[in-house]
């Protein structure tokens, strides 16, 4: 297993935000987490990458508790996240946002390498290193906000709703980037609203209802399951 | 790879930068004891300015109770040299460890604590006001009543003790200026300066790549509180009296931040022209009253509310942005 949640409870305050979650995610699999606006979803990921304190349960990567530590030692453990909302820094170039992303220790001595794949992976973003990112299109942004995760050398990867605002064909080819990524090996959680094409591309899945995991199985098996359907697919 | 690396500034702005400092070099020769006060005063805004902006203009963090720091700087120093016969060439030292004691507080408290914001600003001058109030109580130094070093007239200066002319004073504080600026320039180059700038930028988004924003958030709290304390020994030993309620007074925390948000905040060169721009207005309107013999209380800070509605008004980003711009010294982008 790479990731491990274990009875995951957050308050903000008196509220609570996540009550006894828990789930696996094994290495090299694509986990998605679908649910609602408000169900918890982004509660999960900013918790499992230490912005957000659980008041109790437990967080394993790899084997080692990581529960409660700070967010930056995270990130150089190798979880990585593509916040919601495409959090570039606007005033610095397209190089230096993805330099920014290479500044943990564990990603340093590979930055120039990485760099060179991400715009391989991303023309555009090539084109455009010079830029501050802030002038760029919201596609734009979004594979920048990608390239620059991947310059901290995640093995595992947390997308907080990436196709959120984005134009249909845009939504496509961030799935296909996150198929590509998948394929060179990183393992991927997934949150989105957008269920139906996230649990199609998901091996496995849950589901976040009002803080809690309400279903979980393979990502076909949700897609098919009568519930699912009613609730998040309106069919 | 040591992170990204901002070019150094162009040739240009090399060559300008020295003949200003020749120029401020120079000028103590040739102008009248009030003109020196008066650029002194500049100096003085100038620094301070900087300071604060190592805080706000880099970090984003926004303090409105900066005037705490100069005030310890300046007690403190001034306290050891009357009390204990240390003089402020020692006496600075235990200054910047007071402000330093201060700005960690402050920072530990808003940053463990999630305070951030307008809330940050409000614990800033909360923690300002309460020093104030503490000090007009503390009769070890005077208590409200002021404290007073002892004006003795030298032939010569001493710079260990900081005795000595106004023009001693003025190359103190320029040398201070110079050293300052040089220190901000190099954060801004440097790995610091973009952890600081992506806080700034994104927090949260710092945090997603694994800044240490806490720790730097900390250490952008205290470089501009000890570099703020320093501001405040001089003022110790060039005015010679210290009153709780000029010194720690909410007034000077608000004109420390006057000068950099005029001359454009984040920028190395802002609260430079911000305070000479202030300075120079301020002083020419005092000038022009006078002389028609207006009496008008707080007229300066009307002034000073004026010029920052226009500024912020037509030159959101300060004056200096705009004005490198014009000059051909933007290779450097937004700084």
């Amino acid at each position: 297993m790479s990731l491990v949640v274990e009875r995951l409870d957050l308050y903000y305050g008196d509220a609570q935000a996540l009550s006894e979650v828990s789930l696996e995610v094994g290495a090299r699999r694509i986990v998605a987490i679908v649910g609602a606006n408000g169900a918890g979803k982004s509660s999960l990921i900013r918790t499992i990458a230490g912005i957000e304190k659980p008041r109790s349960g437990s967080i394993r990567f790899k084997g080692q508790d990581i529960t409660g530590l700070e967010s930056y030692r995270i990130c150089d453990l190798g979880i990585g996240q593509v916040a919601e909302g495409r959090q570039v820094f606007p005033s610095m170039s397209v190089q230096e946002n993805l330099e920014m992303g290479a500044m943990i220790p564990r990603a340093r001595a590979k930055a120039r390498a990485t760099m060179s794949r991400v715009y391989e992976l991303f023309p555009r973003l090539a084109e455009r290193r010079g830029q501050a990112a802030g002038t760029l299109s919201g596609g734009e942004q979004q594979m920048l906000a990608i390239g620059r995760c991947l310059m901290g050398q995640p093995e595992l990867i947390m997308f907080d709703e990436p196709s959120l605002g984005l134009a249909p064909a845009l939504v496509q080819e961030v799935f296909r980037t996150i198929r590509l990524l998948h394929e060179a090996g990183h393992t991927v959680v997934l949150v989105e609203q957008n269920v139906a094409v996230s649990l199609k591309l998901a091996d496995d899945a849950y589901v976040l209802e009002n803080g809690r995991i309400v279903m979980s199985g393979r990502g076909e098996e949700l897609l098919h399951d009568d519930r699912v359907r009613q609730a998040y697919l309106g069919l | 790879m040591s992170g990204p690396r901002r070019a150094a500034p162009g040739g240009r702005a090399r060559v300008l930068l020295g003949l200003l400092l020749a120029l401020l070099m120079l000028l103590p020769f040739v102008v009248n004891p009030y003109l020196l006060s008066v650029l002194t005063l500049i100096l003085y805004l100038a620094y301070v300015g900087q300071a604060w902006n190592v805080m706000m203009g880099f970090a984003g963090q926004l303090s409105l109770g900066h005037s705490l720091y100069v005030g310890l700087g300046a007690y403190v120093s001034a306290a050891l040299f009357v009390h204990y016969g240390v003089p402020p060439a020692l006496g600075f030292l235990a200054a910047i460890l007071v402000a330093l004691v201060f700005g960690a507080a402050i920072g530990f408290l808003a940053f463990r604590f999630g305070v951030s914001g307008v809330y940050f600003a409000l614990l800033t001058i909360a923690f300002a006001e309460f020093t104030r109030i503490g000090f007009d109580h503390f009769d070890w130094v005077g208590g409200s009543g002021g404290f007073f070093l002892k004006v003795a007239q030298r032939d010569y200066n001493d710079l260990v003790n900081l005795r000595g002319s106004p023009e001693m004073f003025y190359y103190l504080l320029l040398a201070m200026t110079a050293g300052c600026f040089l220190l901000c320039h190099r954060l801004m180059q440097s790995r610091i300066g973009f952890y600081w700038l992506a806080i700034r930028e994104d927090q949260e988004a710092a945090q997603a790549v694994g800044i240490d924003v806490f720790r730097y958030k900390m250490l952008a709290v205290m470089l501009s509180a000890a570099l703020a304390s320093l501001a405040g020994v001089f003022t110790a030993f060039f005015n010679n009296n210290l009153f709780p309620f000029q010194i720690f007074g909410i007034e000077k925390s608000i004109e420390i931040i006057l000068g950099p948000i005029i001359g454009g905040l984040g920028t190395l060169f802002g609260p430079i022209l911000g305070a000479f721009v202030l300075t120079v207005l301020a002083e020419g309107l005092r000038g022009t009253m006078e002389a028609l013999g207006v009496v008008l209380p707080g007229v300066k800070q009307v002034f000073y509310g004026i010029c920052l509605l226009f500024v912020i008004m037509f030159l959101p980003h300060g004056i200096w942005p705009s004005l490198r711009r014009r000059l051909g010294l933007d290779s450097d982008g937004r700084r």
